[in-house]
C-alpha cells in the first residue's frame, strides 16, 4: 500500500504555519458579548436578582435571568436551566447575564448585578446522596424529559441505574476459592483541554440560527438546538472549526443555546460568549467522580467466576453525559475476560458540584483502575502471576461470552496477543535493577483493557466524495477536527483508493451541518470506524462510476478497468487510459459527444447487528467493534518525597494503523494523560463546595519534565475485516490502563496497596506508614547510617 | 470617565503598527483584538499555560503577563513571522514531519520558544528542551513528539550558526 499504514504528516498543516481557524478565532460584525454571573453557594434559594444598577452601564444591551428562558435542556435528562431557577444547584452556577455592546461593559454591568440567596445544605458526596435523607438537587425529577433508557428515580438523587446480570451470582461465589472485595474511590477531574468554550451565534430574520462554536460533534449541537429550543432542524447550522481540545469535555448539551437564545431576544444581534479558564471550569461540564464497590471471584486454579460490583457516580449538578457513562461502565463492568456470573449496579447520582460529562475514555480508564486492581489482588491471593493469571481468562474471540452475554465475533481481535506483547516489552518476569538509593524502590504493573463505543445502536455516519476537473477531489464528511487526527486518516483512505497523492484532497477544516455528510459525533474512538466505512462505500460508488464510463469508452466490461494512479485504464493494458481529470465533470467523445456528468460518490455507515441493552440483564451487543490493549510500567517510588515516577511506559494495541505516527501521538498523549490522572489530577472542593482549582495554577496538568523516561508502543495489526483497512478506534484507548497499572505497580514497589486516586505523595506516604511501617523504619535507619 | 488612550508603536513580524491603547491592555489582547493577529492564543490568561507566547526583542514572553504599553516600540515575532507567507521555517517543518501537534491550540507557543531556544544553544540536550518548555502546556502530544521535532530541527539551527 502507497498511503494507508504510512506515517504521513498531518493534512492540517495551518497548526503550524498559524493560520488555522477555531473558533476562538471567530467574528461577526456588529457582535455584542455576553457576560454570565456565578452564584457563590453550592445550593441555595434565589430570593431576588436586582439588576437595575446593571442596566445603567452604558453599552448594556440587556440582562437576563432565570425567569426569561422558563424550560430545561439536556442531553439525555433535560435536567438543566439556561440560567438557574428558583435555586442554584452549584457553586458557580450561572444565575443571570448581561449582554452588552463591550466585553468591558458587560462585565461590569454583571458585577453590579446582585443576588439574595437563601443557603440550602448541600450534598457534596455521591454516597452521601444516595442515602434516603439526602437534600434533593432535584426535587422535581419527575417531571424531567429523558431518554427512554435512561431510569431517573423521582424523590432521590438518582440520574439513572443499570442492572447488569449475567448467569446467578451466588452460584458464582459458591464455586470461587479466593474472593476479594474492595471499595475504589476516583474523584472528579477536569478534561483540561487548552480552547476554553467560546459560541458565536445569530438569529436570521427567516428563523434560521447559525453558531460558531468549540465543539467536537456538529451534529450533536444541531440536534440538541434544534430539540432544546424546538426548532426544524435544517433551520439550525451549525459551524465547526478547528478545536482546540476536547476529550470529551465538548461532547454533550455545551452552552451553545445561550448566545443563541439571546440573539433571539436582540433581534438577531450576534452574541458571543467566551468563557475564561475559570468561568469554563465552572459553566463547562467536568468528568464524574467515581466509587467502585467491587467483589471478584476465582477458583484455586485461577478462573474467574463471579464478579459483583456497585458503581455510583458522582453526576454533579447536572448529569449530562454522566448518565450514560453510567451505562458504559455497568455494560463494561471489567476488563477483558470472560466471568460466568455478573452482578452489578451502576448509578449516577446528583450532588451539588459542577455538572458532568464525558471524558477520554467513557468511566472505562475508571473501571479499570478498580478492576485490574482487583485482578492483580486475586493474583496475588492465588499465589499466580498476574500476566499468567489474565492470559488464562482473557476473552476469546470468536468463543467467549462479554459480560452483556455477546459472542465475540471471530475478527474481534487479539486480546491475549495484546497482553503476551506488552509482557515481552516490560520484560516481565525480570524483577527491576533497584537503585543504590535505599530509599528508592522499583516495581512493575500491568493492566489489560479493551474498550468500544458506547452510542446508540444505530448511530450513523456518512462520506461524499465529489471528483474535481483536474482530477482532484473534496471529501465531505460530519466528524469533527480536535487533534486527534482522523481527518488525516481519512485522505490517506481516498488516496490509496484512488491512486491520488494526499496533496490532492481536500477535507476543509470547517464543517457547516447544513453542508457536509451526517455523522452521529465525534466521540468514543469511533470516528475512523464510522466515518472511515462510510467513505470506503463513497469511493466504491464514486469508482463504480468511473468504470462504468471508462467501460463504455473503452467497449469493455465494468470489472475490465482497474483504477490506478488517478486513471482508469484496461486491465492488462496500462497504456489505455482515461484520468480521472477528464471523467470529472462528464467524459466527452472527440465528436463533443458527453456522457457522464459530474461525479459524486456516496456513502452510508450504521452499525450492524448492534442491539439494545435488555433493560433486566443488560444482555446486548453494544458495540460494533472493541480495540484491545494491554500496557504495563515500570515505576520508582521515592519513599522520602512520596514521589512516584514512571520510568519506563509500553503499550501494546491488537488494531493496525492507518498513520503510525499519529497513533504514536495519540498513544503518548494518552500516556501522559492517563498517567497524570492516577497520580495528580483532582478537582478539589472545599466542605461548603466551593471548587478550589479551577485554573491551571492549581489543577496541575502534565508538563515536559512530568514524562516517562520511556514511552514504547506497538500495534499488532490484528483487524476487524469490516473496519476500514482493518483499523478499529484508537484515541480513548490510550488512556485506559495507566491509573491500575501504576498502582500495581506500586504494590509490587513497597508491597502497599491503594484503592484511590490520586496516588499522590503525602497519601502514598501515609499508606506506607499504615501498611508497611518497617519499611519507613528501614529508610530512616538507612539515611542515619549516611549521615 | 473616558479612559486615556496611550499611543504605542509595535514592531510584529517586521511591520510597524502604531495603535492606541488602554494602560490595562495586555499584548495578548493588543495583538488579537486591534491588530488581528490569531495565531497568539489566550487560555489561562496569568502565565500558566504559556498558548499566549510571543518572541519580544527575541525572547520568549508570556503575552497575557505583559502590559501593551510596555511592548511600546519593541520588536514581536508571532508565528507568523517565521517565515515568508506559504512557507514554512525548519522548525514548523520539524513539528510537521514530527507529528509534534495535534489539536494545535498551543503550537504557536511551542514553536516559538523551540525557535528561541535553538538559535541560542542548537546543541540544547534533552533535559535543556524540557526546561525550555516547561513553562508550556499541552494537553495532546504527552510531549515526546515535540522534544523529537525540536532535536530534529536542531541541525537547521547549527547549519546557520556555521554560516554566521
Amino acid at each position: 500500500m502507497k498511503y494507508v499504514g504510512k506515517s504521513i504528516p498531518r493534512i492540517d498543516r495551518e497548526k503550524v504555519a498559524g493560520d488555522a481557524e477555531y473558533a476562538y478565532d471567530f467574528t461577526l460584525p456588529g457582535m455584542v458579548y455576553a457576560k454570565l454571573v456565578a452564584a457563590p453557594y453550592a445550593h441555595a434559594k434565589i430570593l431576588k436578582v436586582k439588576y437595575d444598577e446593571a442596566l445603567k452601564v452604558p453599552g448594556v444591551l440587556a440582562v437576563f435571568t432565570g425567569a426569561d428562558f422558563p424550560f430545561k435542556v439536556g442531553i439525555y435528562a433535560a435536567d438543566r436551566d439556561v440560567l438557574a431557577r428558583e435555586k442554584v444547584l452549584y457553586y458557580g452556577h450561572p444565575v443571570a447575564a448581561v449582554v452588552a455592546e463591550t466585553l468591558e461593559a458587560a462585565e461590569k454591568a454583571a458585577e453590579l448585578i446582585e443576588v439574595e440567596y437563601e443557603p440550602l445544605p448541600p450534598v457534596l458526596d455521591a454516597l452521601e446522596a444516595m442515602k434516603p435523607d439526602a437534600p434533593l438537587v432535584h426535587e422535581k425529577l419527575h417531571e424531567y424529559k429523558h431518554a427512554p433508557f435512561i431510569y431517573p428515580k423521582p424523590g432521590t438523587n438518582i440520574a439513572t441505574y443499570l442492572k447488569l446480570r449475567k448467569g446467578n451470582i451466588e452460584e458464582g461465589f459458591s464455586k470461587a476459592d479466593v474472593v476479594v472485595e474492595n471499595t475504589y474511590y476516583e474523584p472528579l477531574i477536569s478534561q483540561g483541554y487548552l480552547e476554553n468554550w467560546v459560541g458565536i451565534a445569530r438569529v436570521k430574520s427567516d428563523g434560521t440560527v447559525e453558531i460558531w462554536s468549540s465543539h467536537q460533534s456538529p451534529f450533536a449541537v444541531r440536534n440538541l438546538l434544534a430539540t432544546s429550543l424546538g426548532l426544524p432542524i435544517h433551520k439550525v447550522v451549525v459551524h465547526h472549526m478547528y478545536l482546540g481540545g476536547g476529550f470529551g469535555g465538548k461532547a454533550g448539551l455545551l452552552l451553545e443555546h445561550i448566545p443563541v437564545l439571546f440573539s433571539m431576544k436582540l433581534g438577531g444581534r450576534p452574541v458571543r460568549l467566551e468563557l475564561n479558564r475559570e468561568e469554563n471550569s465552572f459553566y463547562m461540564a467536568q468528568r464524574a467522580g467515581y466509587y467502585f464497590k467491587m467483589k471478584t471471584g476465582a477458583t484455586k486454579d485461577g478462573k474467574l467466576v463471579a464478579h459483583w460490583g456497585e458503581y455510583i457516580l458522582d453526576a454533579g449538578a447536572y448529569a449530562d453525559y454522566t448518565v450514560n457513562i453510567a451505562r458504559s461502565v455497568g455494560l463494561k463492568p471489567f476488563g477483558p475476560f470472560e466471568i460466568e456470573h455478573v452482578h452489578v449496579d451502576s448509578y449516577a447520582v446528583y450532588t451539588n458540584k459542577v455538572p458532568t460529562t464525558a471524558f477520554r475514555g467513557f468511566g472505562l480508564m475508571e473501571v479499570l483502575f478498580a478492576a485490574e486492581r482487583q485482578m492483580d489482588l486475586l493474583a496475588k491471593k492465588l499465589g499466580m502471576d498476574p500476566v499468567e493469571f489474565r492470559l488464562k481468562n482473557v476473552l476469546v474471540p470468536g468463543k467467549s461470552l462479554t459480560h452483556t452475554q455477546e459472542r465475540l465475533r471471530e475478527d474481534a481481535g487479539d486480546p491475549a496477543g495484546a497482553i503476551r506483547e506488552a509482557a515481552r516489552l516490560i520484560e516481565w518476569g525480570k524483577p527491576p535493577e533497584q537503585p543504590k538509593e535505599p530509599w528508592k524502590f522499583r516495581g512493575k504493573g500491568f493492566a489489560a483493557f479493551w474498550k468500544g463505543p458506547v452510542q446508540p445502536s444505530n448511530a450513523a455516519a456518512s462520506a461524499i466524495v465529489k471528483l474535481n476537473d483536474d482530477g482532484s477531489v473534496d471529501v465531505l464528511v460530519g466528524t469533527g477536527e480536535m487533534g486527534q487526527g482522523t481527518i488525516t486518516a481519512l485522505a490517506q483512505i481516498v488516496a490509496e483508493e484512488l491512486g491520488i497523492p494526499v496533496e490532492k484532497i481536500r477535507i476543509a477544516p470547517e464543517r457547516r451541518t447544513d453542508m457536509v455528510a451526517y455523522t452521529w459525533q465525534t466521540v468514543g474512538s469511533r470516528g475512523l470506524f464510522s466515518d472511515g466505512q462510510a467513505l470506503i462505500r463513497a469511493l466504491e460508488d464514486l469508482k463504480s462510476q468511473i468504470r462504468k464510463i471508462a467501460a463504455q469508452v473503452f467497449r469493455v466490461f465494468e470489472d475490465q478497468i482497474e483504477i490506478r494512479d488517478g486513471k482508469a485504464c484496461v486491465v492488462g493494458e496500462p497504456w489505455e487510459c482515461i484520468s480521472l481529470a477528464e471523467m470529472a465533470l462528464g467524459y466527452m467523445y472527440p465528436n463533443g459527444n458527453a456522457i457522464g456528468g459530474p461525479l459524486i460518490g456516496r456513502g452510508s455507515h450504521v452499525p450492524v447487528r448492534n442491539t439494545i441493552p435488555d433493560p433486566e440483564t443488560g444482555k446486548s451487543v453494544p458495540a460494533p467493534f472493541y480495540t484491545f490493549g494491554a500496557g504495563a510500567v515500570e515505576v520508582e517510588v521515592d519513599l522520602i518525597s512520596g514521589r512516584v515516577k514512571v520510568l519506563k511506559a509500553v503499550m501494546v494495541l491488537d488494531t493496525p494503523a492507518i498513520n503510525p505516527m499519529l497513533v504514536a501521538g495519540q498513544v503518548y498523549g494518552g500516556t501522559v494523560m492517563g498517567i497524570n490522572i492516577a497520580l495528580i489530577e483532582e478537582l478539589k472542593f472545599d466542605e461548603n463546595g466551593r471548587l478550589l482549582n479551577p485554573n491551571f495554577t492549581e489543577y496541575k496538568v502534565a508538563r515536559a519534565g512530568d514524562i516517562p523516561d520511556e514511552m514504547i508502543f506497538k500495534t499488532l495489526g490484528v483487524g476487524q475485516k469490516d473496519a476500514p483497512y482493518g483499523a478499529k478506534g484508537v484515541g480513548e484507548l490510550t488512556m485506559l490502563p495507566w491509573p491500575a497499572a501504576v498502582a500495581n505497580a506500586i504494590a509490587n514497589a513497597i508491597g502497599v496497596e491503594l484503592y484511590e486516586l490520586p496516588m499522590k505523595p503525602d497519601k502514598i506516604i501515609e499508606e506506607v506508614k499504615k501498611q508497611r511501617p518497617e519499611l519507613l523504619e528501614k529508610v530512616k535507619e538507612a539515611l542515619k547510617i549516611k549521615g | 470617565m473616558a479612559e486615556k488612550l496611550i499611543p504605542i508603536t509595535l514592531k510584529v513580524n517586521g511591520r510597524e503598527y502604531k495603535v492606541e491603547v488602554k494602560p490595562n491592555e495586555t499584548l495578548l489582547f493588543v495583538l488579537r483584538n486591534k491588530l488581528n493577529i490569531k495565531s497568539v492564543k489566550g487560555s489561562c490568561y496569568r502565565g500558566e499555560c504559556g498558548v499566549c507566547t510571543v518572541l519580544l526583542n527575541g525572547k520568549p514572553v508570556k503575552s497575557c503577563l505583559v502590559l501593551a504599553v510596555e511592548a511600546d516600540g519593541a520588536e514581536i515575532t508571532t508565528l507568523e513571522g517565521l517565515a515568508p507567507f506559504g512557507t514554512l521555517a525548519p522548525i514548523q517543518k520539524a513539528f510537521l514531519e514530527h507529528g509534534a501537534f495535534q489539536c494545535g491550540f498551543c503550537t504557536s507557543g511551542f514553536i516559538l520558544t523551540a525557535h528561541w531556544l535553538l538559535t541560542h544553544n542548537p546543541d540544547a540536550t534533552e533535559e535543556e528542551i524540557k526546561e525550555a518548555i516547561s513553562g508550556l502546556i499541552c494537553r495532546c502530544t504527552g510531549y515526546k513528539q515535540i522534544i523529537e521535532a525540536i532535536k530534529a530541527a536542531a541541525k537547521y539551527y547549527k547549519q546557520d550558526k556555521q554560516k554566521q
